[in-house]
């Protein structure tokens, strides 16, 4: 007999109600990726040093480790990485600058958005690339061409991050601000600013990989010096094992970069 | 001062919402303006408040605001509208920043707007952190520190749970107790207006026009009382008996939008 208010009587069997609400779960293990990481490296190694692959097609870790390590001493491998740096640094910020300033006028007046949304709608869909022969006609060979070429890069990205960022902040938010007769000023420093900062951040992670892209194809295309021209020689000249140097030193600053923004987010973002 | 309603009408696009609405608000008055879905009583009150601009007639004010009072007409939103970024403390403070006053100034206006609404232990927190109550406290709050000459208030119950309810209510109550602050109430919950409200706009459904002005005969503290809940039920049914059919009404216009 089932007692209403407590437990059923001892000889009445019972089951118990099946757990149904397992998995589709989005969350991850904490060293799930690290180990499957370490994973393929170990076979990748262990089949290059067993003969199983041809060292001139994929060399195994140890000789990628081992091409890093001589660049590093012979002073190549910071030859190259300043180089790199250099034009991704100012190129990323030329563009950025542009990019946050044009994004908020478009997200901020209803005559930049009429005429920035169309220019950046033509213009967006170009690859950069295409245009670095134009950009060497008229800035000629230096160093010009190639940071222009990453500035417009990034300019379009931000540009269209921002402005997102600006026309996703609440409108009740902005409501609530006018009705305290807050000055335009004010609003857009401590109401659109802050509100837009997550898309503006997000934006900055595609940029900065627009940047790595970019910086990469216009060393292919000219240059002496940097990763891409160093990547690409090193393919001429068949030495895989600095190829794929470059291509791992590319991937750790690609990493570098992502864990800065990431570190910027908590900073800023802390709030979320 | 006063907050006069004059001859207000709206239409968004085709759709007709207000049809010349016209009452005053007094001073230290509070006024609740009920009537079914969507019949323009949050429309209404941005077009008091100054926040849309009103198809024909004019939102006025008539006599002067209270010396101290650094925003006259302040709203406190259904949705709290707080700062994520920003802490309680900053969220209350915002409005302040852009005046003349100095830091002191601010913090002695801040620290006694908090005080008001039991918030002073919560100052450092972010509105995340708070539940749906607290963050309308916070809202209040930052009405409360620009000294409000009338609250417009638009539904501030309406996002929170019952308890809640009751507790913010009774928080009202004590607000309006003094009279040196008006309020425009706009609600659906009738009990709200019922025990707050001087008088009850009733607007009839979409367009919105004025089908009648109740007025409540009775103090606020007296409401508080068990005798009184007969009296408020009663005006209650009589508001509801006014409502009821619209109300159906525009409920189904609703699904069948």
């Amino acid at each position: 007999m089932l007692d209403r208010a407590g437990l059923p009587a001892k000889d009445e069997t019972t089951r118990r109600v099946r757990f149904r609400g397992a998995g589709f779960v989005p969350a991850s293990s904490r060293f799930g990726g690290w180990i499957a990481l370490a994973l393929v490296i170990a076979i990748w190694q262990a089949a290059g040093s067993a003969g199983l692959v041809n060292p001139l097609f994929l060399p195994a870790p140890s000789a990628i480790v081992r091409a890093i390590y001589e660049l590093a001493l012979s002073g190549a491998l910071w030859q190259h990485l300043s180089a790199s740096l250099l034009r991704i640094g100012v190129g990323w910020m030329l563009g950025t600058a542009a990019g946050v300033a044009v994004g908020f006028a478009i997200g901020l007046s209803r005559l930049a958005r009429s005429v920035g949304i169309t220019f950046i709608s033509a213009l967006f869909p170009i690859p950069k690339i295409a245009l670095l022969p134009l950009l060497i006609l008229w800035l000629g060979i230096g160093e010009e061409p190639k940071i222009a070429t990453i500035a417009l890069g990034v300019f379009f990205s931000t540009a269209i991050s921002v402005y997102s960022g600006v026309d996703a902040v609440p409108r009740n938010l902005i409501r609530m601000a006018q009705s305290f007769n807050v000055p335009f000023a004010t609003i857009v420093r401590k109401v659109i600013w802050p509100g837009a900062l997550p898309a503006i951040l997000a934006g900055f992670r595609i940029t900065a990989s627009v940047a790595l892209l970019l910086v990469v194809s216009a060393e292919m295309i000219g240059a002496q010096y940097g990763i891409g021209a160093f990547v690409l020689q090193a393919g001429n000249l068949m030495q895989t094992d600095q190829l794929l140097a470059g291509v791992v030193i590319l991937s750790v600053f690609g990493l570098a970069v992502g864990k800065v923004i990431g570190w910027l987010e908590i900073k800023l973002l802390h709030w979320r | 001062m006063d907050l006069i309603a004059n001859h207000i009408s709206h239409r968004f696009g085709d759709l007709a919402v207000l049809d010349d609405v016209s009452f005053t608000v007094g001073a230290g008055e509070v006024v609740a303006i009920v009537g079914p879905s969507g019949c323009g009583k949050s429309t209404l009150l941005s077009i008091l408040g100054g926040l849309l601009q009103p198809t024909s007639g004019t939102p006025e004010l008539r006599g002067a605001p209270p010396a101290d009072s650094l925003n006259p007409l302040t709203f406190v939103f259904q949705d709290f509208a707080l700062l994520p970024w920003a802490t309680v403390e900053e969220n209350v403070e915002f409005p302040l920043l852009h005046t003349q006053l100095s830091a002191t100034q601010r913090r002695g206006l801040v620290d006694d707007a908090l005080r008001r609404t039991g918030l002073t232990d919560f100052r450092a927190t972010y509105p995340k952190q708070l539940s749906g109550g607290m963050r309308q406290r916070v809202g209040i709050s930052r009405a409360l520190a620009v000294r409000p000459a009338i609250l417009l208030m638009d539904e501030p119950l309406s996002a929170l749970d019952s308890q809640t309810r009751e507790l913010l209510m009774e928080d009202f109550v004590r607000l309006l107790a003094d009279g040196c602050m008006g309020a425009v109430y706009v609600t659906h919950n009738l009990e709200e207006a019922a025990r707050l409200a001087d008088r009850i706009v009733v607007l009839s459904r979409r367009p919105g026009r004025i089908r009648e002005v109740v007025a409540v005969p009775m103090t606020r503290t007296e409401r508080g009382e068990a005798a009184a809940r007969e009296k408020l039920l009663a005006l209650q049914n009589q508001i509801w008996s006014l409502i009821r059919n619209e109300a159906i009404d525009a409920e189904r216009e609703v699904q069948h939008a």
